[in-house]
């Protein structure tokens, strides 16, 4: 048992590192490494022009979509390599979070289902930043139920015609494409008649609304179609076979793992060391001992389970299902750590102002982030089902619209 | 990164698995429970006869000299299967406090009857209620001799000596703090057995009249070889408290597989997986801190103190929460004394306590977690 890396990881490390230290911008490093979940990250720049000259630089260089081939404008690395890129690229990573869903999902769904000529065009650009990519699945009526989607496409000729509303699309306003998950038969089971799409999000008839959020930022969008012509050479997969195109995505969102989620405790740790309460310094008291140590031990949990991931990436083992409990647990930790942040600091939690909050109001701004990590990407109920079904083996939920054709389902809980 | 055990290691962890299957079955977990012996003595000569006492025990007294990552891998299954003999008294604290600080004569002349099966060992640290500190040691040993009393000492009936921290100064410091070793057998303690809400692992008093000790260790540096030890059974007894969780959660899920009610298995409703799913997080989170602890007992790192707390809080918490909702999973059958739910429910919440409550190890774990910070 040793952390140590093999030979080759060593030098792709000593490789990478010296390629960040010499390109990476360092005048945005600092905040950058302070900033962190619900906090934007540069003030005073356009953060997204930022994102676009550092992934350029690193396509350029052949540093970019380390995992993807080379000929989509990749590296052909291994998956450990890209972690240990991760780990050395440190907090210039942040940078990347425009690019994680086309990166993450969409990419690898292009590359599974498109043909060779659109992988060759549109990959590329996407691996280097040039172009953003969104993804186009869930609906006023379907999100943990994402075959319960009602965006429809008909066949006309050679095309398709796309009409119906997407919702909470991250990035969508500033997106260049997107991948899209339609109906085209709503006479069979919900989840026979669903097809895939990628599309050009300026194409007419696309209408961007940006959604303001909780958290009062605008990140996701609503997203309107009507009448969009779609070539049917952008079809992804068969026709009513979109939903296992979808799974594909959806299963590569849980590959990402190797950087680590946010728990918010190393900055509640922070505070509580500096932070005077009226008997002495905050870190003296046992009652916030004892909560800093049973996060302690859940933020340490989280941290040694990614290596244990790591360590079987190495081997060349895939990750599974149990890596679900990443986001799990550190979404509602990051909701009581910041919670608990607040409530130390007594009346004053409540000011928001980054010159009245403590710490500039960054667990305030956790706060105010924190239930949108609990519900994008699969809420922490979806999360549960999938350990007790996929890792311990348990049932299914029963599904009563099954067998159901679609346009038979009920759409409204109470009459 | 290899952050994991290697394949000999596991072959080792599967023979454990085997062997305590066969012969250390929920039955024969119960004879102790049940109170028909004081430990299971079959099983305390077979654990032996597999090499497992002295795993750790350098060669040259009579162990195996494999090594702590191979204890770690035995611990976790001595905690799935309950075992309920004196293994954790007798090698995680005996063992070792015998092999951070004995004498060469006191190393020759107790480690290879514990690697043997010949000697039970044990650690008598508490005197009432409290977690571990200096200042909770009012045994006093003057010129060698021990006057005072100790409880809970674990598996205190059935020990053959005994690893006694006692008071040799006054001056309120750290160094007031010395070690003795005891021959139990050889007079001048008395014996009480104990009740516990454990009865699989027995706790006992010690009561020190004018007793012959020999010392263990340099006077005064009892309480630096105490944290030591401590530290490194923490370690151990984590792999025992993960071994017990990943069962319980087993258990829970069989049953819910099993068990119908409205019509469908009980493990199909949502309430039901979800309470399971919840239990297999608090189970890895234990486990990859225990796995760090592993590495960091293994390698002497500097980081074990605060590795050894982050495993046994996060290793405790998990048992209890696996422990108590497998009885909850199990309906009223959880609650019957003919299930084994209870025995897990029992030695969770007794593993909690037997080395200082969860309250002394976070403190100790915020501690080291300052320390770290600041350098
Ligand atoms: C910040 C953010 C960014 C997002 N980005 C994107 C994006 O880029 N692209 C995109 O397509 N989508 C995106 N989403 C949508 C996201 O995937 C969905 O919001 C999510 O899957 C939940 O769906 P829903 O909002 O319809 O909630 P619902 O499915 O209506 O859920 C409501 C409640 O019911 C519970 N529930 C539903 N089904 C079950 C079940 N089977 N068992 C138990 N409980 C259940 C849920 O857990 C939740 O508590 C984003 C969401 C957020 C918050």
């Amino acid at each position: 048992m040793n952390f140590d890396d093999t030979p080759q990881e060593a030098a792709f490390r000593a490789e990478a590192k010296a390629w960040i230290g010499a390109n990476a911008p360092k005048q945005y490093e600092e905040e950058l490494r302070k900033s962190s979940l619900g906090r934007t990250a540069l003030k005073n720049v356009n953060m997204l022009e930022v994102a676009k000259a550092w992934q350029k630089k690193k396509a350029d260089a052949g540093w970019a979509c380390l995992h993807w081939p080379k000929e989509y404008g990749g590296r052909g690395s291994s998956p450990i390599e890209r972690v240990i890129w991760q780990q050395e690229e440190g907090p210039f990573g942040k940078l990347s979070g425009m690019f994680i869903i086309g990166h993450g999902m969409c990419g690898p769904t292009m590359m599974a289902f498109a043909g060779e000529e659109q992988k060759r065009k549109y990959l590329p650009p996407l691996a280097a930043g040039e172009n953003v990519w969104c993804q186009l699945f869930s609906e006023p009526a379907g999100g943990s139920d994402v075959a319960g989607l009602r965006t429809r496409a008909e066949k006309k000729g050679d095309d398709w015609i796309i009409n119906g509303q997407k919702i909470w699309t991250s990035g969508a306003h500033y997106s260049d494409y997107g991948i899209l998950l339609t109906r085209t038969d709503p006479t069979v089971a919900k989840h026979k008649g669903l097809t895939m799409f990628f599309l050009d999000m300026k194409s007419p008839g696309v209408e961007v609304r940006p959604i303001k959020q909780a958290s009062g930022q605008s990140d996701f969008n609503e997203v309107y179609f009507t009448d969009v012509v779609i070539p049917d050479s952008q079809r992804l997969g068969a026709v009513n076979d979109g939903w296992n195109v979808s799974l594909t995505t959806l299963m590569n969102e849980r590959m990402s793992i190797g950087a680590g989620v946010s728990t918010g405790f190393p900055e509640l740790f922070e505070f509580c060391s500096s932070l005077m309460l009226e008997d002495g310094p905050a870190i003296d008291d046992r009652g916030v001992r004892s909560k800093l140590a049973n996060w302690a031990v859940k933020a340490s949990g989280l941290k040694y389970t990614s290596m244990r991931a790591i360590s079987a990436l190495s081997k060349g083992d895939r990750p599974g299902p149990e890596n679900s409990i990443g986001k799990l647990v550190a979404g509602s930790m990051i909701q009581d750590v910041a919670m608990y942040a607040l409530d130390l600091q007594g009346a004053a939690g409540v000011l928001s102002g980054p010159e009245d909050a403590e710490v500039a109001g960054k667990f305030q701004a956790m706060l105010l982030r924190a239930p949108g990590t609990r519900v994008e990407g699969g809420t922490d109920e979806i999360m549960r089902n999938i350990i007790a079904e996929r890792v311990l083996g348990l049932p299914g939920d029963i599904r009563v619209d099954k067998d159901v054709p679609f346009n038979k389902i009920p759409t409204k809980g109470r009459a | 990164m290899n952050f994991d055990f290697s394949d000999e290691q596991k072959q080792m962890r599967d023979e454990a698995r085997k062997f305590l299957a066969e012969k250390c079955p929920p039955k024969a977990v119960r004879a102790v429970l049940d109170g028909n012996a004081p430990y299971d003595k079959e099983l305390w000569k077979g654990l032996a006869e597999m090499g497992f006492l002295g795993i750790a025990i350098p060669e040259a007294f009579g162990g195996a000299g494999a090594g702590h990552l191979e204890l770690c891998v035995i611990a976790e299954e001595m905690g799935r299967a309950l075992a309920p003999v004196p293994f954790s008294s007798t090698v995680y604290l005996a063992a070792e406090a015998l092999m951070i600080a004995g004498s060469d004569a006191q190393k020759q002349k107790w480690l290879p009857v514990i690697a043997s099966g010949d000697a039970i060992g044990t650690l008598a640290l508490f005197e009432g209620k409290g977690n571990p500190s200096p200042s909770a040691i009012k045994l006093s040993a003057v010129a060698g001799t021990l006057n005072g009393v100790k409880k809970p000492v674990p598996d205190g009936a059935i020990a053959d000596f005994a690893i006694v921290a006692a008071r040799t100064g006054s001056s309120g410091r750290d160094s007031d703090i010395s070690l003795f070793l005891v021959d139990l057998k050889a007079g001048g303690v008395e014996v009480k057995s104990l009740t516990n809400i454990d009865p699989s692992r027995g706790q006992a008093e010690l009561i020190f009249k004018n007793c012959k000790a020999e010392p263990l260790g340099a006077a005064g540096e009892g309480w630096g070889i105490l944290t030591q030890v401590l530290d490194r059974a923490a370690v151990l007894l984590a792999f025992e408290q993960v071994g017990g969780s990943d069962r319980a959660l087993e258990m829970g899920r069989d049953y819910a597989l099993d068990r119908i009610a409205f019509g469908r298995p009980i493990g199909s409703f949502q309430a039901v997986k979800h309470l399971l799913a919840d239990m297999y997080v608090s189970a890895t989170l234990a486990r990859s801190n225990c796995y760090y602890g592993a590495w960091a007992l293994s390698t002497n790192a500097s980081e074990l103190p605060e590795a050894a707390a982050a495993a046994r809080i996060s290793a405790t918490q998990a048992f209890q929460h696996c422990s108590k909702n497998n009885i909850q999973v199990h309906g009223g059958m959880g609650f019957t004394w003919e299930f084994d739910c209870h025995m897990y429910y029992r030695r969770a919440n007794a593993t909690a306590l037997t080395l200082g409550s969860l309250s002394y190890w976070e403190d100790a774990l915020i501690d080291h977690m300052r320390k770290r910070n600041a350098a």
